[in-house]
């Protein structure tokens, strides 16, 4: 199976995580919230598929590039 | 009871309902802000100062009478009027032989009808001692001195200019340019979307709006409210009860406007274009020489925009230093709150029924809608000719944030890229032209400033 790393495209904080490992999950759905720049930003699945890994929790400061999520699809 | 617009309306003013038309408008922004959450900080205290002017005129009184005094003691020797007489600032009314020597010519200070000569010819007065009074009957927006509270907020705050130029040092503390510095090209896109602002600049001209009018009205283009608020105040005073609101509704409203513009000059295929996520770091040095460039730039190129471009520099001095922090923090918090505040009273203040309910205000509104779109549709249009000769695929939709609405373009563009292509993240790249079309707008102001002010 292919997987689609989901990386932080900002510098942030993570506020809120939808997913968790196992989940099934379409493309454009909403991985977790970020804030930068004092917004909210939702990051979104890429591709449809199943979530492998998820490396992020609620509260974590997030550098641009590092992992949020796995998908295997 | 009397001295209250619902007064007007059960004793039968020349437009009785007009009292009762603002107070549902004022409804209407207070509900937006709340119920909608449409710039909250902002439409609710102009809602509800409108409401409340609307209800207690008094609020936005100025000076009705105006006693002329002897400025000396003397013996009155001359009386150029007589009760009834209208003048205007600067005609001679009476001549005032000082008991220390000299003759006084006494002149009026502000225009008005004179009341009761309170003097005879001859007649030898005590320095402070009434000679007549002034009837006036000019308003705030010809020169009247304020009295009630909403009007000095107005008068010292708007008028004098003060509010609008620390509201930019408030944002310039608040503001992160670091997606422009690391992305310069993107300034080509803020400075296209002005070109929505000249356009309506000529539209309100061939409507028949005079040339400070016009300018005050191309200016919402920018969607800049304090930069709106300061234009109109230095050249069109008259408008500022519909530029005003016109400019922070349709802030307010970016999501409902340029989606639709965004669409009809983009196709899918170029609304899909990915654009790598991540900008390069931008050192420190480069964000505290950045306040220095653009003030030495912008005010060499055009002076009459350094007030508004030098209060935002320094403010982001403050916040890029390193060694202000306490400044900054003030300066983008509380300061800021208070401007708000302040500026939110103001502007529902000058929202009387008289003021705003006139065929000019829709026509204004109007135009301002037109300039909006028109400025994100230029942005666009530049976007997309630059990616024709870009080495790196630009998304042409980044072009619409060239409005300075930040950062609300720059998430209508992102929320837009993401919808199309859920790999896009463009955000950093629409903040670019975002921060460009602030310093695009304050540039236009400063245009205008130094053509017609």
């Amino acid at each position: 199976m292919a997987r689609e790393v989901v990386e932080a495209p900002i510098p942030g904080k993570i506020l809120e995580v939808y997913v968790k490992e196992g989940d099934k999950i379409e493309e454009g759905d909403v991985i977790c919230t970020l804030e930068s720049m004092k917004m909210e930003n939702p990051i979104v699945a890429p591709v449809s598929g199943v979530v492998n890994e998820v490396k992020v929790s609620p509260e974590q400061a997030i550098k641009s590039g590092e992992t949020i999520a796995v998908i295997e699809y | 009871m009397p001295q209250t617009g619902f007064a007007e309306f059960f004793t039968g003013g020349p437009f009785p309902a007009s009292y009762v038309i603002m107070v549902v408008i004022g409804l209407v922004f207070v509900y937006l802000g709340i119920a909608k959450k449409w710039e909250p900080l902002l439409l609710v205290p102009i809602g509800f100062s409108l409401l409340l002017v609307n209800l207690f005129p008094g609020l936005m009184a100025v000076e009705q009478t105006r006693t002329i005094e002897a400025p000396f003691d003397g013996q009155v020797t001359a009386i150029e009027v007589s009760a009834g007489d209208a003048v205007v600032e600067g005609d001679h009314l009476f001549d005032l032989t000082l008991d220390a020597g000299g003759v006084k010519a006494i002149q009026s200070p502000v225009d008005g009808i004179v009341g009761e000569l309170k003097v005879t010819e001859g007649q030898h007065v005590s320095q402070g001692e009434a000679l007549t009074e002034l009837e006036l009957s000019g308003t705030l927006l010809t020169g009247a001195e304020p009295t009630g509270l909403f009007a000095r907020i107005f008068h010292y705050g708007i008028q004098w200019e003060i509010i609008p130029i620390l509201i930019f040092l408030g944002l310039g503390a608040m503001t992160d340019f670091g997606p422009l510095i690391a992305n310069p090209k993107t300034l080509l896109l803020g400075a296209a979307a002005q070109f929505g602002v000249y356009f309506v600049f000529f539209m309100a001209l061939f409507i028949g709006f005079s040339i400070p009018e016009a300018c005050s009205i191309g200016i919402i283009g920018g969607a800049d409210g304090p930069t709106t608020v300061y234009l109109t105040a230095a050249l069109a005073p008259g408008l500022l009860a519909a530029t005003a609101p016109a400019a922070y509704s349709y802030m307010a409203m970016v999501p409902i406007i340029q989606p639709p513009v965004i669409k009809l000059l983009t196709t899918k295929e170029e609304r899909k274009i990915y654009m790598k996520p991540q900008l390069r770091e931008v050192s420190k040095l480069e964000r505290i020489a950045f306040p220095f460039i653009i003030s030495i730039v912008i005010i060499l190129l055009v002076p009459e925009a350094a007030p508004l471009i030098g209060a935002f520099m320094v403010g982001n001095l403050l916040l890029v230093s390193g060694v202000t922090g306490r400044l900054a923090e003030t300066a983008g918090g509380p300061f800021m709150n208070v401007l708000t505040i302040l500026l939110g009273l103001a502007i529902g203040g000058i929202m009387t029924a008289d003021n705003f309910l006139r065929i000019s205000s829709l026509e204004i509104f109007g135009l301002g809608l037109v300039a909006f779109a028109t400025a994100t549709a230029f942005g666009v249009l530049v976007a997309k000719l630059m990616n024709k000769f870009s080495k790196e695929p630009i998304n042409p939709m980044i072009g619409a944030a060239g409005v300075s609405a930040v950062p609300m373009s720059a998430r209508v563009v992102q929320r837009m890229g993401q919808k199309e292509n859920p790999r896009n993240f463009l955000l950093m790249h629409a903040m670019g032209p975002n921060l460009a079309g602030v310093i695009g707008t304050i540039t236009a102001a400063g245009i205008f400033l130094s053509l017609v002010g």
